[in-house]
């Protein structure tokens, strides 16, 4: 045994390790996303990043129909891009063990909603195991192998983000099992999901569904601890550790399996406990399946708990009454520090020639999203991956342009148009649609820490052996143009992103084109992957206009006097602020 | 086929119990995206767990760290619950910015140290005009107790201005109940095996910064 601190990914990865899981797949997605990262530098194991979550699941599946573990990872977001596989999975079962962890972020911390992926497990009728801490992590991710084989179904581990991204000691026996390959026999009433066979395998689901939940009035997943029995509190995963914190003294039934829930515990818990309640966060997908089973879940003394958000352990005590610590107040009056494009960001100048041209922007998921906040505001919609480019064409079909006299104008990432935009476009273009469309290609999926795609051609495991999207691509790097000239696209640009005048007249170019359907391809690396470094440049007679500031370069001030300020600890010298100087006073040395 | 052994080796401690806590230690880590909370968190954590500690280590990835504040909670003792710091439960807070410590001030303990890199970002929003710097931090600081570390100047002194965290790592080090050898050893399995004699003159200056 070895005693390590593990994060909950790092803790996933070395249990799914353990249990011989053969193939890992997935897309990469905070809070996710190291655990593939983690499992791709063991031995004895494949693992790749797919172009979007349904590939990875689908890779996935045929690997474990194939006849060996699959691992598949994504966020929750990324639960509904793979929710078609998902559903049917549920209904064909497994040949070998297959779990797909669902990671949630409770607060939005890099995400769109606060939505719960465990609805999902339950809606497919699927088990779900739900850590409290990274030993559990480790021990759930080994026993849901052997779950999805004892129950043939594949098995959803849940995390939240402060799983995903706490380290806590585990103890991990550092032995991998090998586990020889299942056999593979045509089983066209298994698999094939045509009418008949469908409904064949929901007879099988409903026979499962009925011994798992029978498993879950017996397994260990599920613990009464007994204390003070005037409280009882249902909790699970990251919570189970605020409540401990919170109410010492509180009974608890903590969940391990959080679908499908223990109909007998849950009773008996109810009969030894004075009052019960339920803690659980953004979502209230234990009280109504408590509820519905007849147990009167209770409203704590002080009130209900937050339905948005995390839930802390200072939420907990004041539901309950518990006076807070003493501390001191809060300041008021801080500036706030939200997150803001790097220095020498490529996605800076073109947010402000979009911003200039007033266009009304539909955006899409990445770094490039912070284009909706001040100094920029230059993005109107942030809906989902893929969606910039469909909706451009949506709002073209209603004819904005033309009544708000704005162009309108998709942006959209590298990465997330390989995610979900080609057939975006394939739409627009299959459709006959017109507008113009920009794919920002910084070589890299920024976001999440630098991760391979399509796009740059650069492979997980190269990825992880320090492999940079700018070195010579082993694999097969996207070509951008030539795709976007292979679906029919009447126009397609190249610019670098890092060029203010040649931003300004592509734009121009596409926006005049009214009866094209124009891409333009902003081409120029992340500053993440690209960490090249030129002199500072100098300000000279600055006038005072304020412009420079505007394109919101976080080295960029102005001193006491009003005059621009290059901070030189920050600065890389990118020559964005020397481009966007209306009067020429800002110049590179030399 | 052999059985083959994957172990992230940093991370692996020596169980020992030579440190005894009566009560869980909370250490809270603000800063700015990029400033190296996270290092910082790792050398105290790994000092913590090579101590026969529990140990429990919250930090926030993704959207955040475009230098938007960031913080690293380190949580040590027999046994730890929750991996969350709420107001008033910090026994230490260390800022590695001087806006992030008063941002994070409520979050002291009462009776609690707080350690400032005495050093400001300014953040965007201050300089596009949307948001104005508060006036007189260093007064707003005093009032809340600070212990104010020049770090930045004392990574550069000691010539390896990248060692600001470790400087703040060694002013962190005096209010914790860790021997100098524990930290330093934990150092040297942290940072890059060519800067670990830099990083541990950082350390120390930032040990004599606090008063050690």
């Amino acid at each position: 045994m070895q005693k390590q601190l593990l994060s909950g990914n790092e803790a996933i990865a070395q249990g799914a390790w353990e249990a011989g899981v053969a193939v890992g797949a997935g897309y990469p997605g905070t809070p996710s996303t190291e655990t593939l990262e983690n499992l791709v530098r063991k031995d004895n194991v494949y693992c790749e990043w797919a172009p979007n979550e349904k590939v990875a699941l689908e890779v996935g599946i045929g690997a474990m129909m194939g006849g060996v573990r699959s691992l598949v990872t994504m966020k929750h977001v990324g639960v509904n891009v793979a929710a078609d596989p998902f559903m049917s999975v549920a209904n064909t079962g497994v040949n070998a063990g297959l779990v797909i962890l669902a990671a949630d972020d409770p607060s939005c911390y890099s995400s769109q909603n606060e939505q719960d992926s465990r609805h999902y497990a339950a809606f497919a009728r699927i088990p779900c195991l739900d850590p409290s801490d990274s030993q559990e992590a480790y021990e759930f991710t080994r026993r849901a192998f052997d779950i999805s084989e004892e129950f043939d179904a594949p098995v959803m581990l849940h995390e939240t983000m402060r799983i995903a991204h706490t380290k806590t000691m585990a103890e991990v026996e550092g032995v991998r099992t090998e586990v020889a390959p299942r056999d593979y026999t045509t089983q066209i009433p298994k698999y094939v999901m045509m009418p008949a066979m469908a409904v064949g395998r929901t007879a099988a689901t409903n026979e499962r569904e009925d011994r798992l939940l029978a498993f879950a009035d017996e397994t260990d997943l599920n613990r009464i601890e007994m204390r003070d029995p005037s409280i009882g509190v249902v909790v699970a995963g990251a919570l189970y550790n605020h409540v401990r914190e919170a109410l010492p003294e509180a009974s608890v039934l903590k969940l391990g399996l959080t679908w499908p829930l223990p109909a007998g515990k849950l009773a008996e818990f109810a009969a030894s406990v004075d009052k019960l309640y339920v803690v659980e966060e953004a979502c209230t997908y234990f009280e109504t399946r408590v509820r519905a089973l007849g147990i009167p879940v209770a409203t704590p003394p002080k009130g209900r708990l937050p339905r948005s958000g995390e839930i802390m352990p200072m939420h907990i005590r004041t539901a309950f009454g518990i006076a807070e610590p003493v501390h001191i107040a809060p300041a008021e009056g801080l500036p706030p520090r939200p997150p803001a494009f790097c220095v020498g960001c490529p996605h800076r100048l073109v947010y402000c020639e979009l911003r200039r041209m007033k266009a009304i922007v539909t955006g899409d998921i990445g770094c490039y999203t912070l284009g909706a906040v001040a100094p920029y505001r230059a993005v109107d919609s942030v809906i989902d991956m893929g969606a910039s480019l469909s909706m451009a064409h949506g709002m073209e079909l209603a004819g904005t342009s033309e009544r708000t006299k704005r162009p309108v104008v998709g942006v959209i990432g590298d990465s997330t148009f390989a995610h979900s935009g080609i057939t975006s476009l394939l739409g627009t273009v299959y459709n006959g649609g017109v507008g113009t469309l920009c794919i920002l290609d910084n070589r890299t999926t920024a976001m999440t820490g630098t991760q391979g795609n399509p796009v740059n051609g650069v492979k997980l495991a190269e990825q992880m052996a320090g492999k940079s999207p700018l070195d010579e691509p082993s694999g097969k790097p996207l070509d951008l143009v030539k795709l976007c000239e292979a679906i029919g696209v009447d126009e397609v640009i190249q610019v670098d992103s890092q060029n203010l005048k040649d931003i300004r007249a592509a734009l121009k170019t596409a926006i005049g084109h009214k009866d094209l359907l124009s891409v333009i391809i902003f081409k120029s690396p992340c500053r993440l992957i690209d960490r090249s470094r030129k002199p500072m440049p100098v300000i000279r007679d600055c006038r005072r206009c304020g412009t420079c500031i505007q394109i919101g370069c976080p080295a960029l001030g102005k001193d006491e006097t009003g005059f621009a300020v290059i901070d030189p600890n920050q600065c890389i010298g990118c020559g964005q602020c020397v481009q966007s100087c209306p009067f020429g006073c800002i110049q590179k040395e030399g | 086929m052999a059985h083959a052994i994957a172990t992230n080796e940093s991370a692996t401690v020596n169980v020992g119990q030579r440190v005894e806590l009566d009560q869980t230690k909370t250490v809270l880590l603000v800063g700015v995206g990029g400033q190296g909370t996270i290092l910082a968190g790792n050398v105290l954590a790994m000092t913590a767990s090579a101590a026969g500690l529990d140990v429990k280590v919250s930090e926030i990835h993704g959207m955040s760290q475009r230098g938007g504040s960031v913080s690293t909670i380190i949580r040590m003792g027999e046994k730890v619950d929750t991996m969350v710091c709420d107001p008033g439960c910090a026994d230490v807070v260390v800022a590695f910015e001087a806006i992030e410590a008063l941002r994070a001030q409520q979050f002291l303990k009462d009776g609690g140290k707080l350690f400032v890199n005495d050093e400001t970002i300014i953040p965007v929003p201050v300089n596009i005009g949307t948001a104005r710097m508060p006036e007189n931090v260093g007064g707003k600081l005093d009032a809340v107790g600070a212990v104010k570390i020049d770090a930045g100047r004392i990574a550069r002194e000691a010539g390896s201005p990248r060692s600001t965290n470790v400087v703040l790592v060694g002013a962190l080090s005096t209010a914790l109940p860790f021997t100098v050898e524990e930290w330093e050893d934990a150092i040297r399995r942290r940072v890059p095996p060519k800067t670990i004699e830099a990083n541990l003159v950082a350390f120390a200056r930032g040990r004599e910064a606090a008063g050690a």
